[in-house]
């Protein structure tokens, strides 16, 4: 119970969560924004106004700043009423074990025991190749190496602004396995509307069932991934072994081991 | 003065040395060849302007035309020039014909090569008048009503919508920022023509068009006489078409523009040959117009490690100013880049990021260089995204770099937020100020960390280019020796773009761009 009086320190109530300051409950958010009215004290009551419409008590505006005339620039405290249910949340996660680089090449061995085949590419308007090669280079990112390092897997990194067709032909030409798309721009959603052209082409061609089919990028969860269609998504924090971990389970689990061939699965 | 890292400066002029033959060795392959992109540029020079019925700019239908006539080996300037000899209309009233199907260009009689090329005269004395206008015009503000000091602060505005960036823009000057780089949508770099007119959509960007160029470079010469400060305006003479977009900024002043030797094969994979020819075109265009270039090394360490391939950007760096002395482009036009993308759970990070930045000074005394911020490790924890950027400012006055493009505590998450672009300001202006002098007061450590790696990464990249010298950079580049990407020479986009010059080929520009101090 929050208000247990009778302990030092409040227990937290699972059920009804909010913010924690520095006291169980204070429910205390920092926030900054900016709205489009000129500097002053009308603004600060402004800013106050909407952050208690918001639904947050006790707004504390702790400095304003002019941008230009006409835009100011707001940092605010509030305190939180809204609770929620913590023992209620499902969050959908990529199934399966996660390996580590030298774990997957020895499980795939083990497993498959063919090489498993993957194709990337930063798709259509996308020109950013930090994600792609963050999973499939040798070098990989921040001390993960990418997949180019991996025993028995053979990835294509095919680069940047890639249309999806030429993606789909590289899977097709190569039997790939698995096909990963790395999106990094999100202005205007513009990473829905391609990743869902990209799943929509290879359900055209008849090869969704055929091809395991996965996103990545700074913006894209596992369940947004799911909700367009793919077989998994990976977010910030998640490295070619993350990625590799599940594309060789799915493998074994859609039983592919001696189906190298697109034809035959 | 004195080396603070305590250089070795005949290791620097070696390195200098085997970066000019690099450049001499191309130059003889450019002077051979011409591109549509150089023809379409030509043209532009000339006067002509605007786009067909369907929305194709006249540039592309004139020079298209041209070469599906097989005629390109004698290059658009002879065409144009024939086609006033025997019509006795303006270039632009010819392209319109073309445009419209009523012309064909290349079935008129022909005259003598000296004929048409009288016939340009006009029209290229023309475009120098406006160019001429518009360095006096430069000039005038710098002299009258100055400019911030260096490192100058440089952000970007990318919001899609020009006349959402001109709103972003201004407020960056108030705010204090010097140059103001209106990013170009996403793949505009591969299309193989530049759109016409106002633009409102884009992606991560707005269109470069030249009515574009003209509607931001008036609202910042409007916010900088109120501010009492000439902001600098930037954009991209990159992709595939590079030299035309380098003659809309040299048309509209534009002061600074981004434009790499090798940066276009190897990060958007557009054609070696096509990318050395259309650079040369660009650079003398730049060199002319006083505009400031950017190079781009520091994207070298996005897909490569910044500490193990360092010396790529030093070589990199030393090939792109011996590009640059070749297209008599002056030292303070010269804004070589480099890049803080160290991974920032290094040891002693700072201390590398410090010796690099420092040498980059010392080996290009006089150059404007160009430091980009990190982005490569920028997560979205926007609190130690802004210490990030703090340390980056910190070498930057440390170092005396001279362009500043300034880290945004949101790198990663989206394009900036108007406040995103003010917390940057003034992090780059209290950290400028309050440690102005830093520079001239510290001395490092004989032999110490900064000292020592500055020694090992000059003699990487002195033993890097005289490699390249061996093999050519076309070579070197086919084997993935900058920032760890492989382009194969009839690889990529736009090779079919590029042409041998046949024998009566005339430009009757570079000379003229090349004719300055």
């Amino acid at each position: 119970m929050a208000d247990n009086k009778n302990t030092a320190i409040a227990q937290v109530d699972l059920t009804q969560v909010k913010p924690y300051g520095d006291a169980l409950n204070d429910g205390k958010v920092e926030m900054a924004f900016t709205l489009p009215v000129p500097y002053g004290e009308e603004a600060e009551e402004c800013a106050k106004q909407y952050v208690k419409k918001l639904g947050f008590q006790e707004p504390n505006v702790t400095y304003y700043h002019e941008l230009t005339p006409g835009f100011t620039f707001f940092v605010v405290y509030g305190s939180a009423q809204q609770t929620i249910d913590y023992t209620a949340i499902n969050v959908p996660k990529v199934e399966g074990t996660v390996m580590d680089r030298v774990e997957c090449g020895e499980w795939i061995g083990e497993h498959i025991g063919r090489d498993i085949v993957v194709v990337g590419a930063s798709i259509e308007s996308d020109a950013h190749t930090v994600g792609i090669d963050a999973i499939i280079q040798m070098k990989g990112f921040h001390g993960h190496f990418g997949l180019e390092r991996f025993k028995h897997v053979v990835p294509y990194n095919m680069g940047s602004q890639v249309p999806c067709e030429e993606l789909i032909a590289k899977a097709k030409e190569v039997n790939a396995d698995a096909i990963l798309v790395s999106q990094t721009v999100t202005q205007k959603d513009i990473h829905i509307i391609q990743l869902t052209k990209m799943e929509e082409l290879l359900e055209a061609e008849g090869l969704r069932d055929k091809i395991i089919l996965t996103c990545g990028g700074p913006r894209i969860s596992h369940e947004l991934a799911q909700e367009l269609g793919y077989d998994a998504g990976f977010g910030p924090g998640k490295y070619a072994e993350h990625v590799m971990s599940f594309i060789m389970q799915e493998v074994e689990k859609r039983g592919w081991q001696n189906k190298p061939n697109i034809a035959d699965r | 003065m004195k080396s603070k890292l305590n250089l070795d400066f005949k290791v620097v002029d070696s390195a200098r040395q085997h970066a000019a033959n690099i450049a001499h060795d191309m130059q003889d392959f450019i002077d051979r060849h011409t591109t549509v992109s150089t023809e379409r540029t030509i043209l532009r020079l000339l006067g002509v302007d605007g786009v067909d019925e369907v929305d194709n700019p006249l540039p592309n239908v004139v020079v298209d035309q041209i070469k599906e006539a097989g005629a390109l080996p004698t290059g658009a300037a002879y065409w144009m020039g024939n086609a006033i000899v025997q019509t006795g209309k303006t270039p632009q009233e010819i392209a319109e014909e073309v445009g419209a199907g009523k012309l064909e260009i290349t079935k008129l009689p022909t005259c003598p090569q000296e004929e048409a090329a009288k016939a340009l005269e006009p029209f290229i004395q023309a475009t120098f008048d406006r160019i001429d206008a518009q360095k006096a015009k430069r000039a005038e503000y710098l002299q009258r009503i100055g400019e911030g000091p260096e490192p100058y602060l440089y952000v970007i505005v990318a919001t899609g919508n020009i006349y959402e960036d001109v709103i972003q823009a201004q407020a960056a000057a108030r705010q204090g920022a010097d140059i103001i780089a209106v990013i170009r949508t996403t793949a505009q770099s591969l299309l193989d023509y530049v759109p016409y007119g106002p633009t409102t959509e884009g992606f991560g960007g707005t269109y470069a068009t030249q009515e574009n160029f003209r509607i931001m470079r008036k609202a910042l010469d409007e916010v900088g006489e109120e501010v009492g400060r000439y902001i600098r305006l930037c954009n991209y003479s990159s992709g595939m078409c590079m030299p035309e977009i380098a003659a809309m900024g040299a048309l509209e002043r534009l002061d600074v523009m981004l434009n790499d030797a090798i940066y276009g094969i190897l990060f958007r994979d557009i054609n070696m040959q096509r990318t050395l020819v259309d650079q040369f075109m660009s650079r003398v265009i730049i060199g002319y117009c006083g505009i400031i270039f950017n190079s781009g090394e520091d994207n070298y360490l996005t897909t490569d490690d910044a500490i193990e391939s360092a010396h790529t950007v030093t070589a990199s760096q030393f090939i792109n100013e011996q590009f640059a002395v070749l297209a008599n482009i002056p030292e303070n036009q010269m804004g070589l880049g480099h890049a803080f993308e160290m991974d920032p759970s290094t040891e002693d990070g700072f201390l590398l990021e410090l010796s690099q930045a420092i040498m980059a000074r010392e080996i290009f005394p006089n150059a404007r260089l160009k430091y980009m911020p990190p982005t490569k490790f920028m997560t979205g924890n926007i609190f130690r995204g802004h210490l990030q950027d703090a340390l980056f400012n910190l070498v930057a006055i440390w170092s005396g770099q001279s362009l500043q493009l300034l880290g945004m505590l949101t790198e990663a998450i989206h394009t900036p937020h108007m406040q995103d672009r003010y917390l940057s300001i003034e992090n780059a202006k209290y950290i400028f100020n309050n440690c102005k002098h830093i520079g001239d007061e510290v001395e490092f450590k004989e032999g110490g960390i900064v000292q020592s790696r500055a020694h090992e990464v000059l003699d990487k990249a002195n033993a890097l280019l005289a490699e390249v010298e061996k093999d050519g950079l076309f070579k070197t580049i086919e084997q993935g020796k900058f920032g760890g990407v492989k382009r194969p020479f009839d690889g990529g986009h736009g090779l079919e773009g590029v042409c041998v010059k046949g024998e009566n080929y005339f430009n009757p520009f570079i000379a003229r761009f090349m004719d300055h101090e």
